[in-house]
């Protein structure tokens, strides 16, 4: 078995090290540097897709993903500039207004990731006009409900199914603007036959899109289970 | 010659609306039309949505009586889970009515209406305002805050917060009582009561110099309608729906919340956002009803506390039968205000309130409900039907203002009969009119289910259509 290689590279003026296979935002958070994310979840594979953790590399002249972008020896990162700002700022905006995103009368107002980020990067209005879509609601679960509305999109749900579950019931229709999740091939979710109700998807994700039934306004405090630790466990067993 | 006279914004009254006056051939005021200029769709919007929400999301109706909604939806929303909730949460839902009550009874009173009252329907516009009370008279102003602050401390102190708080939901409560809490609360009670007797007492005192206004504001016999409870005593919470007429006959006693819609109809009018609600076996508009504070004390043949049951023997003796002026809308009021912060006082009194026990869960059990209390203005209905799946597909809500809306109407003409029509049409006889519907307290964003501040315009109409006068403030 052969040593990690081990790199060092600078973050923020900071002089930080990492093992070769590690990404740039798993080496920032080791070394308590936080760069926003929303798509990513320790525990489930990553894909990149929310692009709010956009650092600089000197070098490079777009901005690059950290959590998909492996470290170099000595790089030099930035994470927090006025450009990756605005772009986080943007982002948010644009998923605000892509679908109803309705704060005060959400269940998962104030434990809402898509809220807090808005709040942290100081988003206090939506430049862009809002779609409105008519989005319908899946309540035909026994336990829980999807509520397109408030869906970013991120892919949580479908990647906890399909990484640590292991029932791939999520997945993703149509393509562009009108992708939507959907269960089985497009099925009620209360008809899947593939959903365990573990209810994994509801915990892991960021908004108010999947929720527990019963779950009245700002009551949908989710608890994110421990996927690295149902990882480890799983994998051992398989051993 | 056309005189167009521009007064904006009006203050004073909460919503949008234009009034039109229409003259016949001899310029006297034939008609007259409340018009509420805009409407907001909640019916409408919430399709689609699944009902747990429907208690927080009806709320933002309004921002003065979010309270009322909530309760009116996790009523209906109670219905639909076919659960009784516990009784701890069931009073703490009530006091939580009550302290809205008085804050809304407060702004009512203190804030809209007593720059009318006290400074008098043709003091300058500029300064006939609360700020204008506060200058004139610092301690009335002093007290109606403070009346209305204990009303927005108990909701806050309850649900977390004083506006549009989530704390009502299906079932129940989300978090009991603390004792901590209710100490707090029952500390305050004795300033608090103190301050509304004495402005009832003041209020009182000073009937006799409003006689005028007493005939002829809104002043006519019509029929009342309120929840009433077992004990025929005044109820804000729950009970049934009673209709009263004019010489007090009981009329009708519903057994069943669902039984509203075979009588009570929603007549619409081309020029206004508002419906007309009326008693359907009287017709339309002759089935005219008035709701709200004077309603209710018309309908119940006591409130059940000690100090309001005094105040309302004194209230019963200004005439025989259902009291008739709307202007003693402003006395009902007051005299519910009293009563708000004596059953705070009771239900606080007694440690039970305490308990843990405060919701209810279940699945859906019913896809139909009706939720009915009384909203500071009168009742507050909201029905619902949902799919199996417990997502909305189809709401009705009657708003408290739009019970009213015969009645202002109703009122508008007999004041603009009075006082227009005879010559030149001045700031005050305007302000009137608005005190007319001001007496009604009524919430055009509310019951347009509107937003915004509230331009109020009269027009002067001839005969032949043409608009002869336009006053817009």
């Amino acid at each position: 078995m052969t040593a990690a290689q081990i790199l060092t590279l600078t973050i923020d003026g900071k002089h930080v090290s990492g093992l070769a296979h590690e990404t740039l935002l798993q080496v920032a958070l080791e070394n308590d540097i936080a760069i926003p994310t929303l798509c990513c979840l320790e525990g489930l594979s990553n894909q990149g897709s929310c692009r709010l953790c956009m650092v600089e590399i000197a070098g490079t002249t777009k901005p690059q993903p950290a959590c998909v972008t492996l470290i170099q020896e000595g790089m030099v990162v930035i994470t927090q500039s006025e450009n990756l700002r605005t772009y986080r700022r943007t982002i948010i905006e644009l998923l605000f207004s892509e679908r109803n995103h309705i704060c005060a009368v959400c269940v998962a107002n104030e434990h809402c990731e898509l809220q807090t980020l808005a709040r942290d990067l100081g988003v206090d209005h939506i430049s862009f006009p809002g779609r409105y879509p008519a989005l319908p609601v899946d309540a035909s679960h026994d336990r829980f409900v999807l509520d397109h509305n408030r869906c970013i999109l991120c892919t949580r749900c479908v990647r906890v199914c399909a990484e640590i579950e292991g029932a791939h019931t999520w997945d993703i229709q149509g393509r562009g603007i009108r992708s939507l999740i959907t269960a089985d091939f497009n099925s009620p979710w209360g008809q899947s036959t593939t959903c365990t109700s573990c209810g994994k998807c509801v915990q892991v994700c960021p908004t108010g899109a999947l929720f527990e039934k019963g779950r009245s306004v700002a009551e949908m405090l989710k608890k994110r289970p421990s996927l690295p630790y149902l990882v480890s466990n799983r994998t051992r067993e398989q051993q | 010659m056309e005189q167009q006279i521009t007064i904006e914004p009006v203050t004073r009254i909460e919503g949008h609306a234009k009034i039109s006056l229409f003259l016949n051939d001899s310029g006297q005021v034939a008609d007259a039309r409340f018009q509420v200029t805009q409407i907001r769709g909640f019916e409408k919007f919430v399709e689609g949505r699944p009902f747990f929400e429907m208690p927080s999301l009806t709320a933002r109706t309004c921002g003065i009586c979010p309270v009322s909604h909530e309760l009116a939806s996790a009523k209906a929303c109670d219905q639909l889970l076919a659960v009784t909730i516990p009784e701890t949460a069931k009073n703490l839902r009530r006091l939580l009515n009550w302290g809205q009550l008085i804050q809304s009874h407060a702004l009512s009173f203190f804030y809209l209406s007593a720059p009318d009252l006290l400074l008098g329907m043709d003091h300058p516009p500029e300064t006939r305002h609360f700020l204008g009370i506060a200058a004139q008279d610092p301690q009335f102003a002093r007290d109606g805050i403070r009346l209305r602050q204990f009303g927005q401390q108990v909701i806050e102190r309850l649900a977390g917060r004083r506006i549009h708080p989530s704390w009502v939901v299906p079932g129940g409560v989300n978090t009991p009582l603390s004792e901590e809490t209710r100490t707090d609360l029952l500390n305050d009670i004795p300033e608090v009561k103190n301050l509304a007797l004495s402005h009832l007492q003041r209020f009182k005192q000073s009937l006799e110099q409003y006689q005028e206004y007493i005939e002829h504001f809104a002043c006519f016999p019509s029929l009342y309608l309120a929840l009433t409870n077992d004990a025929n005593t005044l109820e804000h919470y729950d009970g049934r729906l009673r209709i009263i007429d004019q010489q007090g006959t009981l009329l009708k006693d519903s057994s069943s919340p669902t039984e509203y819609a075979s009588w009570i109809g929603e007549a619409i009018e081309p020029w206004s956002y508002l419906k007309f609600p009326y008693y359907v076996p009287h017709g339309y508009p002759d089935g005219m009803y008035r709701v709200g504070p004077l309603a209710r004390l018309n309908i119940a043949a006591r409130c059940g506390t000690e100090l309001a049951d005094r105040e309302l023997d004194a209230f019963r003796a200004l005439q025989a039968g259902p009291i008739q002026s709307s202007f003693h809308y402003h006395y009902a009021r007051l005299i519910e205000i009293l009563y708000a912060v004596e059953m705070i006082e009771n239900l606080l009194s007694d440690p039970a309130i305490t308990d843990q026990r405060v919701r209810a869960t279940a699945g859906v059990n019913n896809t139909e409900a009706v939720g009915m209390m009384e909203a500071p203005r009168g009742t507050l209905i909201h029905h619902y039907k949902v799919s199996n799946d417990g997502l909305i597909q189809w709401a009705n809500l009657i708003i408290a203002t739009g019970h009213n809306n015969l009645a202002m109407h109703r009122g508008i003409l007999q004041a603009a009969q009075r006082y227009l029509g005879h010559g030149e049409l001045h700031e005050g006889l305007l302000n009137r009119i608005e005190a007319v519907i001001r007496a009604f307290d009524p919430c055009l964003a509310c019951s347009t289910h509107a937003v915004g501040h509230m331009p109020l315009d009269v027009q002067l109409i001839g005969p032949d259509g043409t608009r002869l006068k336009h006053i817009r403030r």
